[in-house]
């Protein structure tokens, strides 16, 4: 895992719910591939599209809030996003964020600074930098960089079964 | 120290007594796979690497999103988790006998004190007897049927106190929607929510059912009620003193406590789209509907039907207007027909599904177009939720939404 | 010259004394029925293509949601959504959720006499009634709308004479797929289907409907029954009374007559994917399915749940099997649920849903999926009808259904019991 990365931002509101980030209409398609064009679609249907490789989304409070699809965090990893900064994670999205090892970054002020297309830099366990001002970010506890570090957690669970 | 319920029940579970922030690592009593995911639970499951389940006896698998198959594909999820039972010996597999969360409480799956996990958000709804209960992903969900184990940050508790006795008009639904609106969506994020108090004490447990299945919604982690000799009856067990000791003590710590008295409830509503948006029904009156839902995981019981009955028998729905009622679990539909329920509300014009999620996860079941207007049971609001972005949804209690069935227009 | 029933409503719509096949007459029409699947085409019609639009006799129109309830999809609602709109704006009857359109219909409108357009094929099933019924397109459905009359070429009338009786556990299910298999899948094109003769007698409204509305299948523009007694009966039980009562003269002329013997009638299934690939159930039994339907407007009525439930009581249906129950209206559902049939489903494990065409036409509920294999009581067989273009289609009768959800592949009801 990079200990520093810079990335092009899009930014959300509050309360993005599961079922923006894809809703349950695509839920049954065949791969994450076939779901992703529809990621964020009844907010945004063009986003999808544009999001680039490497790119950063910058969020208000309660991203991932709804249900438990795991869809949500595979497609937003699918999709590029390197990482998602936000005021607060709903908790069933956190562990299947870090699970599939797509990296969430807590921030309370960031997002009331920034504007989309904004540029930030992330350095890891430490703070988040925009505009020559620096935001302080909290380090992960222990057992979740293990998960990350693996690569997420079927990687983890190979390990254990002594496959890799 | 005194121990709050969740506490108490990880303590009992892992041996050691917890604090919030502390990562324990808990045994799973019992999980509960649905039919959207059991492809990729099944796909990870094997990419782990595991060969066996660690216990095929604490697996349940249930089709209940897909019932009936609305696309082309839907059918394809039975295969797999037929073929996936079958290799690994899972009998505990419901393939059309209602919502899972229904069936988990329903058929005995889930016993106070346990802690248990599904592949759906609302799990929390086991909290309604006392079980410690909780969503996870699919891939968490196959580490889990090869390990047996969880890790889980022992969570804070906030304590709702509930006293009184509620109005006529007032359902748990009420209650727990103006929860949420005063907690926020967030308000309750990785904590766990203990409802406490003599209005609690009072309600069903189909009733305390409805307000841990939305517990979630304010982002809770879990949400406890203490096992009494209605949670033994209806789960049909003799509660054990583990069992009876899961109250908050006296002691205990709580990050926060709130306090309702039961006779300041009104109907209330969460308007579109946010299920912390909450409105007094009163505010809203006048409002034309399209659609009026009655049926879910959070409102598709029998005493939720009856409530509706009660309100519709002699009465028609209005005219242009539909009312879906989908069960909650096949017992459930076959107890309203015994009841007369049923010819009550097709007698009204209901219209009447098999048990299943329905329209509540938006696959069928009554799917809305732009500029449409839908009084619904169930959890949640969310934009796009029940058809596109440009349809409203209102959320209300089973009593609010047949008399705005009735009526044409919120009522 | 003598007139056969068919040719007898033409003359009268038409204001004539008499009509031979190859006339074209303009007639009035008694009723327009429309339903989901094409009545949003017809609305755009009437908004954009009329330089005036108008409905030249509200009263003779009903819109009926059948197809997609409740609907599956934001574009299936938004076609009932225009439906819903237009009914209102132009007080014209509308059913949402109330059953299949034709069974609908036969509840509540259709008389004996009547000259009936519905834009659905099976819009013939009303000649259960002696009413002459058929299925037309959007273009004509909206000059019936806007005129309230129409055009009509003349058809011949084919005879069907039956005779003997249905053996116990034979259905006229079984009889119709059975003439259709004989006489083949245009058998009848353009022409009418008369059943008539002692056999026809014994026969139920139901039965009746059983066969005309599967005369489409045949390729025929409608299936007819004289109005008997047991027809003018269902009229008084539904608070209704005839048109006209007519009956074929003795010296009508028939382009060709068949007899069927009922009593010699087997339990027999429509192979994939052609409604006129029947044979005996027992050259298909053993085959493994994976749903079952019962329902329709072919085979969705009390009758039809009661053979069901009559041989399901106190069994199961089969582990991975899914057996949809559908009752064609809410008016059957509520006669089953008071007769405890819906109760003995749901004990046994079936998907009991709400009125609707459902899996019949292969949309909103209970599709099937690749591969898959359906026995249905539904009206047609075609290549994917049912879900994915690789999934089977079998036709069979209510008991035939039934007998093979509980057996878990395709069985005799003979075997069940």
């Amino acid at each position: 895992m990079e200990t520093s990365f810079t990335g092009r931002i899009w930014v959300l509101g509050d309360d993005i719910d599961t079922d923006i980030i894809i809703p349950t209409e695509y839920l049954a398609l065949k791969t994450i591939d076939d779901m992703k064009q529809y990621g964020f679609s009844p907010l945004r249907p063009e986003l999808a599209g544009e999001i680039r490789k490497g790119d950063i989304i910058v969020a208000g409070k309660n991203f991932g809030c709804g249900s438990s699809r795991e869809q949500a965090p595979e497609i937003i990893k699918a999709l590029g996003i390197q990482c998602v900064i936000a005021k607060s994670f709903a908790r069933i999205f956190f562990r299947n964020s870090i699970n599939n090892g797509l990296l969430l970054i807590e921030q309370p002020e960031l997002h009331d600074h920034v504007k989309e297309g904004d540029e930030v830099t992330v350095v890891m366990n430490q703070h988040v930098d925009h505009n020559g001002k620096q935001y302080p970010i909290a380090s992960l506890p222990e057992n979740l960089m293990d998960i990350l570090r693996a690569g997420g957690l079927v990687k983890a669970m190979r390990k254990l079964n002594g496959l890799d | 120290m005194g121990e709050t319920v969740i506490e108490k029940i990880i303590h009992h579970n892992t041996g050691k007594q917890v604090k919030p922030g502390d990562i324990a690592t808990v045994s799973v009593d019992r999980v509960m796979i649905h039919d959207i995911f059991i492809p990729f639970v099944a796909e990870k499951f094997e990419e782990m690497g595991f060969q066996k389940l660690w216990d095929p006896d604490k697996a349940v698998l249930i089709y209940d999103h897909l019932v009936p198959a609305s696309q082309l594909d839907d059918t394809r999820h039975f295969h797999t988790g037929d073929a996936f039972a079958e290799k690994y010996g899972m009998t505990h597999v419901h393939r059309s006998d209602g919502i899972c969360h229904q069936l988990m409480t329903e058929a005995g799956y889930v016993k106070p004190g346990d802690v248990v996990f599904g592949t759906d958000s609302h799990t929390t709804t086991y909290g309604c007897v006392g079980a410690f209960s909780s969503g996870i992903g699919y891939t968490e969900m196959a580490s889990i049927l090869g390990t047996g184990s969880m890790w889980i940050r022992v969570p804070e508790t906030i304590k709702v106190v509930i006293n009184g006795k509620l109005p006529e008009n007032v359902m748990s639904k009420d209650v727990i929607l103006r929860l949420l609106g005063d907690l926020g969506a967030d308000g309750a994020t990785y904590r766990a929510l203990e409802f406490t108090g003599s209005t609690v004490e009072e309600m069903s447990v189909s009733s305390r059912m409805t307000m841990a299945n939305m517990a979630v919604e304010a982002g809770a982690k879990c949400a406890l009620f203490t096992p009494d000799e209605k949670t033994a009856e209806y789960c049909n067990v003799t509660l054990n003193d583990y069992q009876k000791s899961l109250v908050g003590d006296e002691d205990a710590s709580y990050c926060k406590t709130v306090v309702y008295q039961a006779e300041d409830f009104v109907p209330v509503m969460a308007c579109p789209s946010q299920v912390d948006k909450i409105r007094n029904v009163s505010e809203l009156s006048g409002i034309p509907i399209d659609q009026v839902f009655i049926g879910s995981c959070t409102n598709g019981r029998l005493e939720d039907l009856q409530a509706a009955a009660e309100v519709l028998k002699g009465r028609k729905v209005a005219d242009y207007v539909k009312l879906i009622v989908t069960p909650a679990s096949r017992k459930i539909y076959r107890q309203a027909i015994e009841l007369g329920i049923m010819d009550v509300l097709a007698e009204a014009g209901a219209i009447i599904t098999h048990p299943g999620c329905g329209l509540c996860c938006g696959r069928t079941g009554g799917i809305l177009t732009d500029g449409e207007r839908v009084v619904a049971t169930n959890n949640r609001n969310f934009l796009g939720r029940m058809g596109t972005s440009k349809v409203e949804i209102y959320l209300a209690s089973p009593k609010t939404a047949a008399a705005c069935a009735v009526a044409g227009k919120i009522v | 010259m003598g007139m056969t029933i068919a040719e007898k409503i033409i003359a009268a719509a038409a204001g004539v004394d008499s009509v031979k096949p190859g006339d074209i007459h303009t007639v009035e029409l008694d009723r327009l029925m429309s339903n989901d699947g094409t009545t949003h085409l017809t609305v755009d019609m009437y908004r954009n293509k009329l330089k005036h639009p108008h409905i030249k006799d509200t009263k003779k129109l009903v819109f009926i949601v059948d197809h997609n309830v409740p609907s599956d999809n934001p574009k299936t609602a938004a076609s009932q959504k225009k439906m819903r709109d237009f009914a209102k704006e132009n007080q014209i009857d509308f059913w949402e959720g109330k059953g299949v359109c034709h069974q609908v219909m036969m509840e509540n409108y259709v008389r004996p006499g009547e000259l009936i357009f519905g834009a659905d094929s099976h819009t013939c099933s009303y000649g259960a009634l002696g009413a002459f019924g058929t299925g037309v397109g959007c273009t004509d459905f909206l000059y019936g709308m806007v005129t309230g009359t129409s055009w009509v070429l003349v058809p011949e009338t084919v005879k069907f004479n039956l005779i003997g009786r249905l053996p116990e556990g034979v259905y006229a299910r079984d009889l119709i797929l059975t003439i259709i298999g004989e006489i083949g899948a245009n058998g009848c094109n353009y022409q009418v289907m008369e059943f008539t003769g002692e056999g026809a007698k014994t026969l139920s409204i139901s039965d009746r409907m059983v066969l005309c509305n599967m005369a489409v299948e045949a390729g025929a523009k409608t299936g007819i029954f004289e109005a008997d007694e047991k027809a003018l009966e269902y009229l008084k039980e539904h608070g209704r009374e005839p048109k006209a009562v007519y009956k074929s003269d003795p010296d009508a002329v028939y382009a060709r007559e068949y007899t069927f013997d009922l009593s010699k009638v087997r339990p027999v299934a429509a192979k994939p994917d052609f409604v006129d690939n029947v044979v005996p159930v027992e050259e298909v039994a053993g085959l493994p399915i994976d749903e079952a339907f019962l329902g329709s407007c072919n085979n969705g009525r009390i009758e039809d749940l009661r053979v069901g439930a009559e041989l399901i009581k106190g069994r199961k249906v089969a582990d991975k099997v899914r057996f949809l129950v559908v009752p064609a209206s809410l008016t059957v559902y509520r006669q089953a649920l008071k007769e405890g049939l819906i109760d003995i489903f749901m004990e046994a494990g079936a998907i009991v849903m709400n009125p609707n065409c459902s899996v019949c036409w292969g949309s909103c509920q209970g599709v099937i999926g690749e591969n898959e294999v359906l026995i249905s009581t539904g009206t047609r067989n075609f290549k994917g009808r049912a879900g994915h273009p690789s999934s089977k289609v079998y036709l069979g009768s209510a008991a035939t259904v039934t007998a093979s959800a509980i057996a878990g592949k395709i069985a005799l009801a003979g075997e069940i019991r």
